[in-house]
């Protein structure tokens, strides 16, 4: 009975996990290739499946016409994704370089404060993210709070125009991302052990030398982790610069959304999908690679 | 002449706690120092103040004649061997033993050759590339020892340096450390809670206990003359007997506990005063008929144990003595099966150790 149990409890904890990610991750991905290579219609849905089972059997009709499409059109895919791109870059960067000296101070604090610490971290996750947006907006508006401080401190006469800058897109990515990036940079530095540390400023390394020789190597799979969970949803983000930036700011996930709701073209929306997935997915495969084949 | 270490009334508090309470001692030039005491004597925080880590509440520490007050950990003579090796995990052996060398700006050339030295001091020749975690618990205490030494310091520390490897691992390198410290002529001070460490590697040891400094002494003197009961229990077995001093009866003293004993007169004592009587298991005779040598009082062995080099026996006397002995086996042990279960102990006069009460 009580191997039954443990044979059976060993069974759950495997392929529930795997059994979700299978339904809800594995699944829509492959609906999605499948919707890439539908033809659209104007019907609902609004396509026809490439593949589909039905009452007559299972069909296999792929059409190219959405990647095509796209081919034929690339230039007006070009700046979207450049625009989607670099800012993901950038906001990866401004994370990490505001993330780095938290999690150290984190990890580096008293063990009994830093579960308070990593809390207060990622309490502005228990909010919207639409809703300190919108908080954003009104600190940052030519009316709102850090303009109406600076006039009545006489520091400027006019309001500073803050909304609809780079300024004010980072503020907003960074403030919705800064939390994925800090947590694993605290795992990896939390685990670097003191007398390492000490180990160098005893061999005459200064703080600068220590950084860059024992700390900065020792951290860079923390560092890898955390820029790989900020830029992958930094590509796909439409909202914070829709909300925060100017018009001119067309990014690749605002397209995608534009294709599937104002066009209903979903077989076009899901091949821009496909390709901003291979533009991400492929440069990770290939650095994976790269790195089992120096180990081995 | 100066001495070549001076450290002068050092005290370290955390809060209210007194970790180092008021530790002076001079070191020579050369020196094998061991600070041995229980864990949390304040012996590690002691090390930690030499390399700089900790700054003193109180007192000074000198080098060479060179005050170390404000001196950085960086750039004090001083090198530390960590209790865990504090490699570098992501560098090459080579490289976690030039680190020191880099820092100091050497010509790569000139690394190279002193890495290559420091290796085949070490014994690792042709294990320069490989990384830490390849190499095994002894290698690594090696590498970590070449490192310490890479800057030549006029002082080398020694947290727990062979706490972490096996039996047999530790007495070999026990010796090899002596052998290169010996060859170098550096200075070392060594924390250790194993006082078989301590009298093996030190010239001088140094018994720690509550933060103080409780007895400076070469390993010999720590053993045959400890001058408390702390140091006599700590190092080494050994057996108490309170007694009150009777009578000097020339050449011995007259001590009265549960049996007479008679302790030759080196010190002075006071009639009726109390002392505790020390005595080490190899001092002590075990006879199965009475001798009629001086101190003898028959025992019942309730205990022994076999040891290959020897047996220890527990035996308690007239009164409820309890004692430890140790009988070397001189010729080749018989079984085991038939041990004596009563018999006859004696000891010299001489052998006694005397502590105050």
């Amino acid at each position: 009975m009580n191997y039954f149990f443990q044979k059976f409890g060993r069974i759950l904890v495997i392929w529930l996990p795997l059994g979700w990610l299978l339904l809800f991750f594995m699944l829509p991905l492959v609906e999605m290739i499948n919707v890439s290579f539908s033809e659209a219609r104007r019907a609902v849905p609004p396509y026809i499946p490439a593949f589909q089972i039905g009452s007559e059997g299972f069909s296999f009709r792929p059409v190219l016409d959405n990647y095509l499409l796209i081919y034929e059109y690339w230039e007006d895919y070009l700046w979207p994704a450049i625009n989607s791109i670099r800012l993901a870059f950038f906001s990866t960067l401004y994370c990490l370089l505001f993330a780095y000296p938290m999690a150290w101070w984190i990890a580096r604090s008293n063990k009994s404060i830093q579960h308070i610490l990593l809390i207060l971290v990622l309490m502005p996750f228990w909010t919207s993210s639409l809703l300190r947006m919108y908080a954003l907006i009104g600190l940052l508006n030519p009316n709102g709070f850090i303009n109406d401080v600076l006039i009545w401190a006489g520091i400027t006469v006019t309001p500073i125009q803050m909304m609809q800058t780079d300024f004010s897109i980072y503020s907003g990515m960074i403030l919705t991302y800064l939390p994925l990036m800090i947590l694993p940079l605290y795992a990896s530095l939390v685990r670097l052990d003191v007398s390492i540390i000490e180990a160098a400023a005893d061999l005459g390394a200064k703080k600068w030398d220590i950084f860059r020789t024992i700390v900065l190597p020792l951290s860079i799979p923390g560092i890898v982790a955390g820029s790989l969970l900020v830029f992958i949803p930094a590509v796909g983000e439409f909202v914070i610069p829709a909300l925060l930036g100017g018009p001119e700011q067309l990014m690749l996930g605002k397209v995608i959304w534009t294709e599937f709701f104002r066009n209903r073209d979903w077989p076009v929306a899901a091949a821009i999908a496909i390709i901003l997935i291979a533009i991400i997915i492929l440069p990770i495969v290939y650095a994976r690679y790269q790195d089992r084949e120096r180990i081995s | 002449m100066a001495p070549f270490i001076r450290i002068q009334n050092i005290s370290k508090k955390y809060g209210k706690l007194l970790a180092v309470d008021n530790v002076s001692f001079d070191l020579e030039k050369g020196e094998l120092f061991s600070l041995l005491g229980p864990s949390g004597c304040g012996k590690t925080t002691l090390l930690r103040i030499l390399a700089g880590f900790e700054l003193t509440t109180e007192g000074y520490v000198e080098i060479d004649g060179q005050d170390m007050v404000d001196v950085d950990p960086a750039d004090r003579p001083v090198n530390i061997m960590f209790q865990n090796y504090a490699l570098f995990p992501h560098m090459s052996v080579s490289n976690n033993i030039g680190y020191g060398l880099k820092r100091a700006s050497l010509p790569d050339n000139e690394i190279k050759s002193r890495v290559s030295e420091l290796l085949e001091l070490v014994h690792l020749n042709g294990m320069g590339e490989r990384k830490p975690s390849t190499l095994s618990g002894g290698q690594r205490q090696r590498v970590a020892l070449a490192r310490a030494l890479a800057r030549r310091p006029k002082l080398l520390l020694l947290d727990e340096p062979l706490a972490a490897l096996d039996k047999k691992l530790r007495s070999e390198t026990q010796f090899e450390l002596c052998k290169i410290q010996e060859q170098l002529g550096t200075t070392f001070v060594v924390v250790t809670h194993d006082q078989e460490e301590a009298m093996t590697l030190s010239t001088r040891i140094g018994v720690m206990n509550n933060g103080k400094l409780v007895q400076v002494g070469t390993p010999n003197e720590i053993y045959e003359q400890p001058q408390t009961t702390f140091v006599a229990d700590f190092v080494g077995e050994i057996s108490f007997i309170e007694v009150t001093v009777k009578e000097q009866k020339e050449p011995y003293w007259l001590m009265q506990g549960a049996v007479p004993i008679h302790v030759s007169t080196g010190a002075k004592f006071r009639i009726n005063q109390k002392v505790n009587l020390a005595l080490r298991p190899e001092k002590i005779s075990l006879t199965s008929k009475p001798t009629g040598k001086i101190n003898e009082f028959p025992v019942e062995i309730t205990d022994w144990a076999f040891y290959g080099a020897g047996t220890q026996y527990r035996v308690v006397g007239p009164g409820g003595i309890n004692l430890k002995l140790y009988e070397s086996h001189n010729l080749p042990s018989k079984s085991n099966a038939r041990q004596p279960e009563t018999g006859f102990i004696n000891f010299s006069p001489d052998s006694i150790i005397i502590l105050e009460r």
